[in-house]
Order: structure tokens, then sequence, then C-alpha cells
């Protein structure tokens, strides 16, 4: 394991060792020598719910475990290791690092999502990982509408060296968007990123505000943009995947982001959108400062949902 | 999206076929899918797992009454529960806005708002102000003690000049405890009521945020201490809930986003694990987009049911039918005591008195012009009449001797006449009760139960089979002639 998965990991673990609802905990109690019953498989349906993975998930995931070991003698450990097997196997296929294709001039990512999920938060970060990467940088204050929405991304603008495009409080954000892509394109930066206002999926008249948006920026590039990424919250439970659909039903997502795992909170939410949607999950934010997002990885993901060691890990 | 409780219990029930009381077994199938229906909803698995024990001890032995579906009464029981668990009773008035917030103390007090990054706090701060400033009349002052996310406190100051809310002037490189001393001050000198302080969010497993936070309560000693959190929070809800309880010491809740998608099942998690109220709801962007928290809508979202509500109250009408036709069978008996026809008397002033019944039978809405006089009076003066018999008076009319009346006459302040209207009466309708089951196999209460016409007239439905059969009466049905004495004559002259 390389250093900085380990220092991942265990931030990921720590959040969840300080956490009251152990699941690791749950699942020691439940397995230690005993045979794998329909009591048992209950309970540990349960735990996986306590995860937010959902009662069908979870439901799939003990019916999967039972098939393998009903009636047997498991313990703790290997119930563990099976479940995070699986798991793995659903969330490798879509654990894809976000990649910034040189073809592109610029290459575009907008970000969009719910209020306070972390997009802001999120493109500060990864403004930095493309800055040490030595991309050049443009960001959009595509958040016309929130109070000093525009002064937090000029903040991180600061922080990571990359120019900002404004326009005024209560602006049109589609405008601010052309514009942006005209000077990034005018200007040779590799990546420009667009913030959004926080909107919930619900909110038609919003949604269709984000789809013109993106018809926008398409006008100035076809191709673009290039990654539409959705940020959710780990702590978002069960809507997490209306979220995932209506947002991709308006702006085609290509990838998620999950923030805030440096709680309690697992995210295992995070599996039934990998089944249903199949979309790539890019990062992982573990907390506030510009260096805290990671890559995400489907086996120390799934492992840390099962409750797995930091010292167990591969 | 999610399947609704009731599709779900139907399709437990579809497979019940005897009625009666729900057994054990009958419980638990329908709790499975309670279960489920609540876990959708992201009531956290702890909670779910104590409503559901709750609900199953109230259930067990529940009698399905006849004419509501086995399922329709577990979503009653589930559905009351729920809204006791919410804190609410089902026909509880949202509290005026200075209940909604306790701001007792010498002035000025403070209001802390704590949550988890992102939960909405800083909107919350400026909402609540709002409304304190307008709804209450209060003068008050907001502070940002969130040094840490970028441009926060620039945010609270433009939301600020927003909603004409002062807030207080901002000094960089101030520490929160530092900032909430100086705002307290400002508050003082300035004489400010109310003292909002948003706070940076924070993790409840950060140890040092956490002690912040805790540095600032004890500077200010706030009278309220909010937690904020996203409705569509998931099973974190306990553990982000308890631990800022445990810590910092929640005094309510307030739920952001209530606009979105989401079920809010978490409403019901932070409730239960803290047992703090749900103060207010976020709904919007919009500064004014707060409203007090309603426990019943809650409790109908989170069981995933838009018409749960229609649902339950058709429900519990039937259930009312029940009961009315329960009391009809003890007529059919010869029975009906005047006990009986007092709680008839008492159900017909409930839904309007005479003139409120008739006015919903097809044919006689010009009678209830006339029937309006005798209205209220009448059956206010028959129950008086009943109300001042002695309760084996009440069970049994034969003991009712000369004397006797004359004791009820003068204790009902009405004549002896009066009296014996009354007693005639409840002689004509416990006859009819008799006759009607001698012609109708099924039992003549529910044999006709349903006026015509008086489906969908709100609160109709709930009129006591009894009652309805008697007014049906007045139609010249075959039953006529079993109608109170007034009414009788009152028919006559219309005709
Ligand atoms: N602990 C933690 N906090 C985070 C993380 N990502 C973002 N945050 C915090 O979450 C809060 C909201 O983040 P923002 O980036 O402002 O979220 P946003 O989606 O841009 O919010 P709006 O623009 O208001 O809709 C801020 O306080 C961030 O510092 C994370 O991974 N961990
Ligand atoms: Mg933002």
């Amino acid at each position: 394991m390389t250093e900085q998965k380990k220092s991942w990991f265990r931030r990921l673990t720590e959040g969840l060792k300080r956490s009251t609802g152990a699941l690791s905990g749950g699942i020691g109690d439940i397995f230690t020598k005993r045979r794998l019953d329909d009591a048992a498989l209950e309970e540990l349906e349960d735990l996986l719910i306590t995860s937010d993975l959902g009662v069908s998930v979870a439901s799939k995931l003990t019916q999967f475990l039972a098939r393998e070991r009903f009636g047997k003698e498991i313990s703790a450990e290997d119930v563990r290791g099976v479940l995070a097997g699986y798991l793995t196997e659903i969330l490798a296929p879509v654990a894809k690092p976000l990649a910034i294709d040189p073809a592109h001039c610029p290459h575009v990512i907008l970000m969009a999502g719910v209020n306070g999920a972390g997009k802001t938060t999120t493109i500060g970060k990864l403004a930095q990982q493309f800055r040490d990467q030595g991309k050049s940088v443009m960001l959009a204050a595509g958040d016309t509408f929130r109070a000093a929405a525009v002064e937090q991304l000029q903040v991180w603008g600061e922080r990571t060296g990359c120019p900002v495009v404004t326009t005024r409080l209560g602006g049109d954000a589609a405008g601010l968007a052309f514009e942006a892509m005209t000077r990034a394109k005018a200007e040779n930066v590799d990546v420009l990123m667009i913030d959004t206002a926080g909107r919930l999926q619900n909110r038609t008249e919003l949604m269709e505000e984000l789809a013109k948006i993106v018809r926008v920026i398409r006008k100035q590039d076809e191709t673009a943009p290039h990654d539409a990424l959705i940020v959710l919250d780990a702590s978002t439970g069960q809507n997490a995947i209306n979220q995932v659909k209506v947002f991709s039903e308006v702006a085609q997502l290509t990838g998620i982001v999950m923030t805030k795992l440096d709680g309690s909170a697992r995210g295992g939410v995070l599996v039934a959108a990998a089944e249903q949607f199949g979309l790539p999950i890019h990062a992982v934010g573990v907390g506030e400062g510009v260096e805290d997002l990671r890559p995400f990885d489907a086996e120390i993901f799934a492992r840390t949902l099962v409750g797995l060691e930091v010292e167990d890990a591969a | 999206m999610f399947e609704s409780l009731s599709d779900r219990l139907s399709g437990v029930f579809d497979k019940l076929k005897k009625r009666g009381a729900l057994s054990e077994s009958d419980v638990s199938a329908a709790m499975r899918e309670v279960r489920v229906a609540l876990l959708e909803a992201d009531v956290a698995l702890p909670v779910v797992k104590d409503f559901i024990k709750q609900v199953s001890d109230k259930a067990v032995g529940h009698n399905v009454l006849k004419s509501v579906t086995p399922g329709q009464q577990v979503i009653k029981i589930v559905h009351d529960e729920l809204i006791a668990m919410l804190g609410g009773s089902a026909d509880q008035e949202p509290p005026a806005s200075s209940e909604t917030l306790s701001l007792i103390g010498v002035p000025p007090v403070a209001v802390l708002m704590v949550g988890l990054q992102g939960s909405g706090k800083t909107t919350s701060t400026a909402k609540i102000a709002k409304r304190l400033t307008e709804k209450d009349r209060k003068r008050v002052l907001m502070a940002s003690l969130d040094t840490r996310r970028p441009a926060a406190q620039e945010q609270l100051q433009v939301l600020g000049e927003q909603i004409g809310v002062k807030t207080l002037p901002i000094i960089k490189g101030q520490m929160a405890t530092d900032i909430a001393k100086r705002a307290m001050d400002a508050a003082r000198l300035q004489g400010f009521d109310v003292v909002m302080l948003d706070t940076a969010g924070r993790m409840h497993v950060d140890a040092a945020l956490m002690a912040e936070v805790v540095a600032v309560r004890d500077r200010v000693q706030p009278v309220e201490t909010l937690l904020v959190a996203d409705a569509l929070t998931g099973q974190d809800a306990v553990t982000v809930a308890k631990a800022f309880d445990d810590q910092v010491g929640i005094t309510g809740v307030v739920l952001s986003r209530m606009d979105g998608d989401g079920r809010g099942g978490a409403a019901l998690s932070m409730r239960a694990v803290t047992g703090k109220p749900i103060r207010l709801i976020g709904t919007g962007e919009k500064p004014d987009a707060i409203e007090p928290f309603h426990a019943t809508r809650i409790a109908g979202r989170i069981l995933g049911m838009g018409d749960v509500v229609s649902l339950v109250e058709k429900a519990a009408e039937t259930i009312e039918a029940e009961d009315a036709e329960r009391m009809a069978a003890k007529m059919r008996k010869g029975q009906f005591d005047l006990d009986d026809l007092r709680s008839q008397l008492r159900q017909m002033k409930k839904m309007g008195g005479m003139k409120g019944l008739m006015s919903m039978l097809p044919g006689i809405g010009k009678l209830a012009k006339g029937a309006s006089q005798l209205d209220d009076k009448l059956l206010g003066r028959q129950e008086a009449i009943i109300c001042a018999m002695t309760p084996k008076e009440r069970r049994d009319v034969r003991v009712l001797n000369a004397s006797r009346k004359r004791r009820i006459a003068a204790g009902a302040g009405v004549s002896i006449q009066d009296v014996n209207k009354l007693l005639k009466m409840h002689q004509q309708m416990s006859g009819m009760m008799k006759k009607m089951s001698k012609m109708g196999k099924k039992g003549g209460m529910r044999g006709m139960p349903s006026l015509p016409g008086m489906g969908g007239m709100g609160g109709a439905a709930g009129l006591p089979g009894s009652m309805g059969d008697l007014m049906g009466g007045l139609g010249g049905g075959p039953q006529g002639g079993g109608l109170p004495p007034e009414l009788e004559a009152l028919m006559k002259k219309k005709k």
C-alpha cells in the first residue's frame, strides 16, 4: 500500500472508529464463532443498511452471502472479507480518476449538485491537483445566486493561483459560462472549471437553468463539457440516487465526486448508484483543506464500508 | 420511485382472509413492510427498530373493523404512532413563531447555530433572524463565527443586507470565541434583544472543532442551541444528532432542504435519538422560506404516501362508522339505552347539528332552514335531560317513575313533557332498530349506511350508521316512523 493510500484509509477509518454506530463492531459481535443462519443474515443486512447501502442492495448482498456460506461456521473476518470482495467487484469498474484530455482546449469541467454538497471546495481542491500537474487552470464563478459564492471561489483562486471569471450577484449564470469559455479559449488554458449554484433536483426551473448552462457551453465547443460532475455529500441518504438520476438527465453527468467522508457517514449509497448508473466515481473529499481530495479506490472504499481495519488493507 | 406503504401493505394483506383481531403474525408481516418503507425514507435503523416494536405492541390484538382493510387499519396505527413520535398530535396547530423558539432571558439572549459543513446554517440563521425581526418584533444582531470557510462571514453579511438585519462588523483574524464575545458586548451596548450566532460547519468527530463550539457556548450561554441538519441526511442522522447533543447540548433541530424530494426520515431519527423538538423547517433558498414543523405532514411524507392523510382520514371515518355499527348491533338486540342515545346526540352536535345533517341529505335541504331553529337547542336540551339521570336510569328506562321524571326535569331545567318526549323518542328508536334487524339479514345498519348523494361530502362519511339510518327514514324509506317527535312534526308541516 502506498503512503498516500494508507493515510487516506486511516482518515476514513478514524472517522468510522469514532462514530457510534460501528459497523465493524457490529459484524464482529454477530459473527464471532457463529453459524450463518437467518437471524445472523438479518442482523447483517441491518448493519449494511446503517451504512446507507439501502434496503435492496443490503438484502442483495446478504443473499449473496447466504448462497456462499449459509449454514457454515463463519468468523467476522470472513464475513467482512466476502462482503468487501463483492462490493469491490461492484465498485471497481467505476473507480476512475479524473483525467484531463490535452486534446481539448480547454478541457471543461462542470460542477453540479445540491446546495452545500461541496462543489466549490472540490473545485478548489481539483484546481490544486491540476496545478501540481503543471496545468493552467481557470475557474468560473457560475454561482451567481448564493451570497458571497463568488468571493468564496475567488479565495480558492488565490490559494491555487488560478484566474476566476466572475459576474455580479444575480447575474446570468449561462452568460457567465459563455464568457468563461471565450476567455479560456483565448487564453489557451488547459482546464476550465465551472462552478454552479447548488440546486435541488426537484426544482425544475433551476434544473432548466443548469440545462441552459450546458447548452451555452456546447455552443462554443460541442464536445464540452468534457466532464459534468455531480458532487454528493456522504451524509446524504437514499435521495442521492434521485440526485444522480435527475442531474444526469439534465446535465448528462459523466462522473461523481463524494465529499465529507471524514465524518462518520460512510456513503454506502454509492454502491446503489454504481449499480444503477455505472457513472465513474472520480474522487472523495476527506476534509476542508486544499489537499483533502483523494482518488476513489474501490477496494479501500469497500473495505471501509464493511469495517475492515487499516492494517488489513492490502 | 419507492413503493408506497399502502401498496406494500395491501400486498401483504391480500393474502389475509380472516378478519377480527390482528394476530401477531399479521402484524409482523405488516411490520416488515413498514420497516422497509421507513428505511427507504432514511429513518435510521435503531429508530426504525424501536418504532416497529412500539407499533407492534399497539397493533397486535387490535380489532380490524369490517369497513376498513387490515392494511388501512395498520396504516392508521403506524401513522398515529409516527406523529406521536415526531412530537405532535394529529390535530395540533403549528405554534406561533415566538413559541418555536424560547427566547426568555435578560436581553441580549444568544441563539447558537451548529451543525455539519454544508447543512444550511448560514441560510437558516438569516431566515430565523428575519422571522424574529418581522414576526416577533425583536431587535436581532447576527454574527458569523465561521473563520474557516472562505467568504463565510461575507455571506452572512450580504444576507443581512438583503433581509435588513444588522450583522456584526467583520474583523479578520479574530477567533470564534472572541467574535462571540464581541457580538454579545455590541448587542448589550446597542440594545439588541437577540444575537444569532452562526458557526463554522464542523464534523462531530473533529474533537478540536467540537471543543471550539463548546467554548463559544460557555462564553455566551445561549438560550437556544439549534442543530441545523439536512433533511436529506441518511443513516448518519442519529450519530450526528447524538454527538452534537452529547457534546454541545442542543435545544432543538432545524431541518433544512425540506423542499427537496427526500422523504425526511432524518426528522424522526433526530427527534427520537435526542428527544429534542424539530423547531423549524427550511423550505427554500429565499429568506422567507422557513416554517414551523408539522408532525402530521412529515409523518405522511415519511410513509411515502401523498394520499396518506386522506387515506387515513377515510379509515378514521370508517372506524367511527364502525363504532356506530357496534352501537347499532346493541340497538338491534334492544340494548339501546340512554347512554347510547346521548352519544348519538353528541355525535350529531359534532357534525353540525340537525341543520348540518339535514343539509347533507338529498331533497331536504330546504327543510334545513326550519330545522336550524331546533338545531342545537333541541339537541342540547335532550342531552341535558339524559345528563340529569342517574347511570342506572340511563341503562334501564323502565325504572323511571313520575317522581324520578320530576327530579330529572328539574335538574335539566325542562318540563316533564320534554322528558317524556325524549323517552318516547328513545322508545321509537329502539323499536325501529328491532324492526330493521328482522328485515335485513345482514343487519340493517350496514345494509343501508350510505345515503344516496352523501359520498364526497366533507365529514358526511363519518355519519354514524344509526343516525344515518334514522335520517334515512326522513326520506320516506320503509323504516319511517322512527323519527324524533319534533322532526316528525316538521316533516308533516313541510309535506
Ligand atoms: N469535512 C469536510 N467538509 C467539506 C468537504 N467538502 C466540502 N466541505 C465543506 O462543506 C461546506 C460546503 O462546501 P461548499 O464547497 O461551499 O459547497 P457547495 O456545494 O459549493 O455549496 P453551495 O454553493 O452553497 O451550494 C464548506 O464548509 C466546506 O468547507 C469534505 O470533504 N469534508
Ligand atoms: Mg458553492
